[in-house]
């Protein structure tokens, strides 16, 4: 066999070592750009889908550039933030959900009664859409996210320029079972979200995700979206979630500044 | 000559790592509920096996054995993350759906064994085409599974839908059961019946 030195066994795995990390770090540098133009992409594509702009074909940052206005708020005050509020990597254009949850300024762990949404952490700002039409706000993109079954769903919300009416919804990352949680990614399903009333008249969250098929004409179909069947968890999942993000520790004091704001006027 | 269609053949029917020697059972599973991520995976198999038996059979004679493991696994973690970063880059979409299972094929017992029982023992050239011939073994498995799976679990292949389902107005009730990986296990055992009634030389002694 062959000499098994230390000498041999060192330089064999250091010069293993060298080559693979020389590779690896090549392969990760030079792809890096497109990674990211891909996940970016895959964002503003998911925006534009709840805000019913998306067209297949189209060029999706044009269309993102021409219709989108993202607008960094603060959750708990429901303050807008103007260019001058941000600091260090607080930024509209890379505002990752998942980095500021963890971040030790912009980021805060949930106690156990705020944690419905079961992900620990969550981050104090949070960036929304707006789709105007000239000056007029059509339509308000908030980003959603909450525990499934076995994964976080990361997706998006529109709202009406009625801030009651829901517009669209739409997740752009989760890791549900597919043909049963995974469902939430069927457009039939995501269909019958548009339309639905989230709030009632004295502005209560009252959209939920119920157990089995939605009953029309009672009066409280128009809060009540179909749970997917075969995936109770993850239904009770989007339920907590939705309700979450429309309430308190959610959008609810944003939104509720933006209906005092006037500009905005019920129906 | 006969030797290269031997090392590139026989592992697809007569030498089957899935079917006959059971390994790399845990991603036939776990990735075959679509035919677009066994696609993938199967071309992401067998270029890391193919290139994993070429660079362990090209430094085979430096490899002191009391750290090959070792030796091995740092090239075959290597290739499977270039891999990775490809599949990122430029099947976005695809890659959100294998997520951890791309990085899993460093354990996939199929390139680790390969790399030991042949690569180690065998020139560059036919380390290579014996890559290629398992990753092709491994890749018509998870086709064969993939397609009853994507068939009969959601009545799509490739996406295309086929038999129109029930809640999209269709007559195709979905079989639940084929979306979950139980499923896969009852096809595999399906395909190796299949195989040793055919060619009963596999049928192992009891």
């Amino acid at each position: 066999m062959q000499d098994e030195t230390i000498g041999k066994i060192l330089t064999v795995t250091l010069a293993v070592c060298v080559v693979c990390a020389v590779l690896v770090s090549a392969a990760a540098v030079s792809l890096n750009g497109i990674q990211q133009k891909n996940k970016e992409l895959d964002k503003i594509k998911n925006i534009l889908i709840a805000g019913d702009l998306y067209e297949k074909g189209q060029d999706i940052e044009a269309s993102y550039r021409n219709n989108v206005t993202p607008v960094m708020i603060e959750l708990a005050s429901g303050n807008e933030l103007t260019e001058g509020d941000f600091k260090d990597d607080l930024n509209v254009e890379s505002f990752d959900i998942k980095e500021m949850s963890k971040h030790p300024e912009y980021g805060k762990v949930l106690t156990t009664e705020q944690d419905a949404i079961a992900v620990k952490q969550a981050p104090k700002y949070m960036v929304v859409y707006e789709l105007k039409s000239g000056d007029k706000l059509e339509k308000i993109v908030l980003p959603i996210f909450g525990k499934g079954l076995w994964s976080t769903l990361y997706g998006f919300m529109a709202l009406g320029s009625d801030l009651k009416t829901i517009r669209g919804l739409t997740f752009y990352e989760h890791g549900e079972t597919p043909g049963l949680g995974g469902e939430v990614d069927n457009p039939r399903w995501k269909e019958q979200w548009k339309g639905k009333l989230a709030f009632d008249d004295e502005w209560n969250v009252r959209i939920s995700v119920i157990k089995g098929k939605v009953i029309p004409g009672r009066p409280e179909a128009i809060h009540q979206v179909d749970g997917l069947s075969g995936s109770t968890l993850t239904t009770r999942g989007l339920d907590t979630l939705v309700n979450y993000w429309l309430g308190d520790n959610g959008y609810g004091p944003y939104l509720s500044k933006l209906r005092a704001g006037g500009q905005h006027g019920q129906g | 000559m006969a030797k290269v269609k031997d090392v590139l053949f026989d592992p697809i029917f007569n030498n089957n790592p899935i079917a006959l020697q059971i390994l790399g059972i845990c991603s036939a599973l776990a990735v075959t509920t679509k035919l677009e991520t066994v696609v993938v995976m199967a071309l992401a198999v067998t270029f890391v096996n193919a290139f994993s038996n070429l660079s362990v059979s090209l430094i085979r004679t430096h490899i002191p054995s009391s750290v090959r493991i070792v030796v091995e696994m740092t090239i075959i973690a290597s290739l499977v993350i270039i891999a990775d970063q490809f599949i990122k880059a430029y099947a976005y979409d695809i890659s959100k759906q294998l997520s951890i299972f791309v990085g899993l094929i460093i354990t996939n017992c199929i390139i680790m064994g390969r790399a030991e029982a042949f690569a180690l023992k065998n020139p560059p050239a036919i380390s290579f085409i014996d890559g290629i011939g398992n990753g092709i073994g491994y890749s018509l498995v998870l086709l064969v599974v993939g397609f009853f799976r994507e068939l009969f679990g959601s009545g799509k292949l490739f996406g295309q839908t086929i038999m129109v389902v029930n809640t999209d107005g269709g007559w195709y009730v979905p079989n639940g059961l084929f979306l979950l990986s139980p499923s896969a296990f009852i096809i595999i055992g399906f395909v190796i019946w299949g195989l040793r009634t055919w060619k009963p030389e596999q049928v192992e002694e009891d």
